[in-house]
């Protein structure tokens, strides 16, 4: 059977790489993506815990992050939305000042 | 090499280097189809961990509603691929060695401190089936579920309220 460290180790990977895409690129559709892909990690990990300790909670808890990140991801994607309205671009350097 | 082992060895393999090309991607489109990619490996990896409610979320919200959006977006402004940058020249490099951090320590707590240890058990009839699920949900979960639609409807308004165009022509 797998060890749960192969799957830990896995969901280590995907988090850096996701961490990696916060800090190198500067789009931030990419930015967004790849804090989806922590995400996505992080639940990774909860539901291999969730089948070594045959705990049922754990699945729930994933059930409600997914919901939460549509949740952020709708408000998120509106935001990049409405400043490229009034800015005529996204790139993350110009995103500078507060008033707009 | 059990057949377990080898499924597991492809798809992580497959994950991780479709996050890799999400990662590299020059086009946001080919970004976002990569992550779709990745989406569906981890929906196989949660079948294989004897969870297929969540498997299903994950291909329906994540691979389906959440990309989809993204999708929508980036074809709505435009901006498949943005030039590169000259501002904070020292951040990249600053970035790999942090990420080279960060794998290393998790690589350090799980391979040589053994943080973790055990396998996966043999699989148990009915754990993480959807109905032991759905009876978790709305029996002992009732609340949060509830709070969740609250939170989903504000996030709908919000998303509406930021995107609207004021009327009276200006356009914001």
């Amino acid at each position: 059977m797998i060890p749960i460290n192969y799957y830990i180790a896995l969901s280590a990977i995907l988090f850096t790489i996701g961490a990696l895409g916060v800090l190198v690129r500067r789009n931030p559709l990419i930015i967004f993506m790849s804090i989806e892909l922590m995400l996505n990690a992080a639940n990774l990990a909860i539901v291999a815990f969730t089948r070594v300790y045959q705990i049922l909670e754990g699945q729930i808890f994933v059930f409600f992050v997914m919901t939460v990140a549509a949740a952020e991801v709708a408000v998120g994607l509106a935001l990049i939305v409405a400043i490229f309205r009034t800015k005529h671009s996204i790139n993350i350097d110009e995103m500078n000042n507060l008033k707009g | 090499m059990t057949p377990d082992l080898i499924a597991f060895f492809v798809l992580a393999l497959i994950a991780i280097a479709a996050a890799l090309g999400m990662l590299l991607g020059r086009n946001v489109v080919y970004s976002a189809l990569f992550l779709v990619l990745n989406f569906g490996t981890v929906a196989v990896f949660y079948i294989l961990l004897d969870a297929p409610f969540i498997a299903l979320t994950q291909v329906s919200v994540y691979a389906g509603a959440i990309m989809v959006l993204f999708l929508f977006v980036i074809m709505l402004l435009g901006t498949e691929t943005l030039p590169v940058s000259k501002a904070l020249p020292w951040q990249r490099p600053l970035a790999f060695v942090l990420a080279l951090i960060l794998a290393g320590e998790a690589g350090y707590l799980l391979f040589f401190r053994k943080v973790t240890s055990g396998t996966i058990p043999q699989p148990v009839q009915t754990f993480g089936s959807p109905q032991a699920v759905g009876q978790a949900l709305f029996n002992q979960y009732l609340l949060p579920f509830e709070v969740t639609s609250v939170l989903l409807l504000i996030a709908m308004v919000g998303a509406i309220v930021l995107t609207i165009k004021e009327k009276g022509g200006q356009g914001k």
